[in-house]
């Protein structure tokens, strides 16, 4: 089994297109739900809005923080999942079940594996 | 010959002929692309010493995949950089203990063929996999599936072969990291991944077909390994009509590679071309594959493609070409895959099929697609039917239009022939 981090990135919208968005929970829950009987799951979440973020660099033993997230770009991390399935294959069809994949973009990363492990 | 010519000869028979489907196999037991690929080196290096002492192995297949198992096992004791080391140790003794280094039971879920072929499958549609870029693809195809070396891709390709060398290891990397599945997608994803697999190996054919200037021997050879592709996808899966249609295309273009280019290496058109430089048994082999992929009656665009060449090519031959069935395989062709190249062809078939003035009704609509706008053949298709139109005013504009975009001297030549021989227009 490996992990992979998907990281869902949408462009922000106005409050009617977010309301629908919204509307679209049940579509959530399904996949999530099927992740979970799958074994696949192992945690997600959304995030709160960007310019709640806060971002933190050491340059010369100097912390750095910036109001506002990493990255200033068209489409936002808007959440995450977190799961544990065989291959890519199975987090690709995973993503691409993501009701945010029609508007948005999923990103797959596999999580960092220690070699020799 | 002497013994041990003969021992040096089957060790690189060994070398050509088993190289891709042993490195199929051992990626599967030993679970990677890199320890696979330096295993079955060692083997190789292994095989010339012993193969020249003790003779040549009854089955040099069985031979290499042993040989080369037990290499990677060590590999695996001595590199504690190798990642999942343990789980793979452990796998690859167990193989080891039972000695099965002739065929195991195919481990598909699907059951299709034998071991062999599966593996071979397995290798090609992990090349492919969609997760790669369409370039990493192509160079990993022609790497692992094809046995090229690094330097002969990056040479075929106009790219450096440190670049080269980087785009394979990094597909190679993915592939481990990401952990893209070894084996042959299910039914479900069958369709569209063979239709992936068909896309790299045409790729590599037009990469060496659309090749033209001082390189254009090496890259050349590019048609020929992706027509060799082909003859393994059509091995490997007989049953899948596009992948006939796709090696019948290849081949029907292949036959008249070397007639495109005159003695001074200017390009020749399809009608004026030297038959006799037609290579006849490429040209039967790819109406055979023609003929296999129709009996299947599950049409696609390959095979269509293919059927309006094989038109073309027997038109030639006879003297006169059936326009009607290229304008409606054309027409079949424009629902399947409808992109604007297609639709232009299609018009410029009717046109000779039905009459100029059906052919302009299906182009004139094109005329304002921004995809074709700087499309030589666009206007000088125009043009020709403009000019059957008995419309000499509208001709000359899109002939001149023609000219001032094409790069190719013999086909400027021709346009200006031909709208130098309309009557009634000024001289431009």
């Amino acid at each position: 089994m490996s992990r992979y981090m998907l990281l869902l990135y949408a462009p922000e919208v106005d409050e009617t297109e977010a309301a629908k968005r919204w509307a679209e929970m049940p579509l959530w829950d399904q996949v999530t739900d099927s992740l979970r009987e799958a074994g696949y799951w192992v945690s997600n979440s959304a995030l709160a809005e960007p310019d709640t973020a806060t971002t933190v660099r050491v340059r010369d033993d100097e912390v750095e923080l910036t109001d506002g997230p990493f990255a200033v770009t068209k489409e936002i991390l808007v959440g995450y999942y977190l799961l544990e399935c065989p291959d890519l294959d199975a987090a690709l069809d995973a993503a691409a079940r993501l009701p945010l994949a029609r508007y948005g973009s999923v990103e797959i990363r596999p999580l960092w594996e220690a070699p020799g492990s | 010959m002497t013994a041990s010519t003969a021992r040096a000869e089957a060790v690189e028979r060994a070398f050509r002929d088993e190289r891709a489907g042993v490195l199929a196999t051992l990626i599967r037991q030993v679970g990677g692309f890199q320890l696979a690929e330096d295993a079955l080196q060692d083997a190789f290096v292994e095989a010339v010493k012993v193969w020249e002492r003790s003779g040549v192995p009854a089955s040099p297949r069985a031979w290499l995949i042993t040989t080369a198992r037990r290499r990677a096992i060590d590999r695996l004791r001595h590199d504690r950089s190798l990642a999942d080391r343990a789980r793979r140790l452990a796998r690859l003794k167990e193989m080891d203990d039972r000695d099965d280094d002739r065929e195991e039971p195919p481990m598909d879920e699907h059951g299709r063929g034998s071991a062999v072929l599966d593996d071979r499958l397995r290798l090609i549609f992990t090349c492919c996999h969609p997760a790669l870029g369409p370039e990493a693809r192509v160079a990993l195809t022609l790497r692992t599936v094809g046995g090229l070396t690094t330097g002969e891709i990056a040479r075929a390709f106009l790219v450096a072969e440190p670049t080269m060398g980087k785009r394979i290891v990094r597909a190679k990397r993915k592939i481990a990291e990401a952990h893209i599945p070894y084996r042959v997608p299910p039914d479900s994803e069958l369709p569209e991944r063979v239709r992936g697999v068909l896309r790299v190996v045409y790729l590599i054919f037009n990469e060496g077909y659309a090749a033209t200037g001082g390189d254009r021997l090496v890259r050349g050879e590019l048609c020929g390994e992706a027509i060799r592709l082909g003859r393994l996808l059509a091995e490997l899966m007989p049953d899948e009509a596009e992948v006939w249609g796709l090696l019948a295309l290849m081949l029907l273009h292949e036959a008249r590679r070397r007639a495109r280019v005159d003695a001074d290496g200017r390009w020749v058109g399809l009608e004026d071309q030297d038959r006799s430089q037609w290579d006849r048994a490429a040209l039967d082999e790819g109406r055979t594959a023609l003929d296999r992929a129709l009996r299947r009656r599950r049409p696609g665009p390959y095979q269509v493609e293919a059927a309006i060449t094989a038109l073309h090519v027997e038109g030639l031959e006879a003297g006169s070409t059936d326009w009607a069935q290229i304008a409606d395989l054309y027409g079949q062709l424009v629902a399947l895959r409808p992109s604007a190249v297609v639709r232009l062809n299609h018009a410029a078939a009717v046109g000779f099929a039905a009459g100029p003035a059906a052919g302009l009704a299906l182009l004139e609509p094109l005329l304002a697609d921004p995809a074709l706008e700087r499309y030589p053949s666009l206007h000088s298709t125009h043009a020709d039917l403009r000019r059957r139109l008995g419309d000499p005013t509208g001709a000359a504009a899109a002939y001149d239009r023609a000219i001032a975009l094409t790069g190719n001297e013999v086909e400027r030549a021709e346009l200006r022939r031909r709208r130098g021989s309309l009557s009634g227009v000024s001289k431009s």
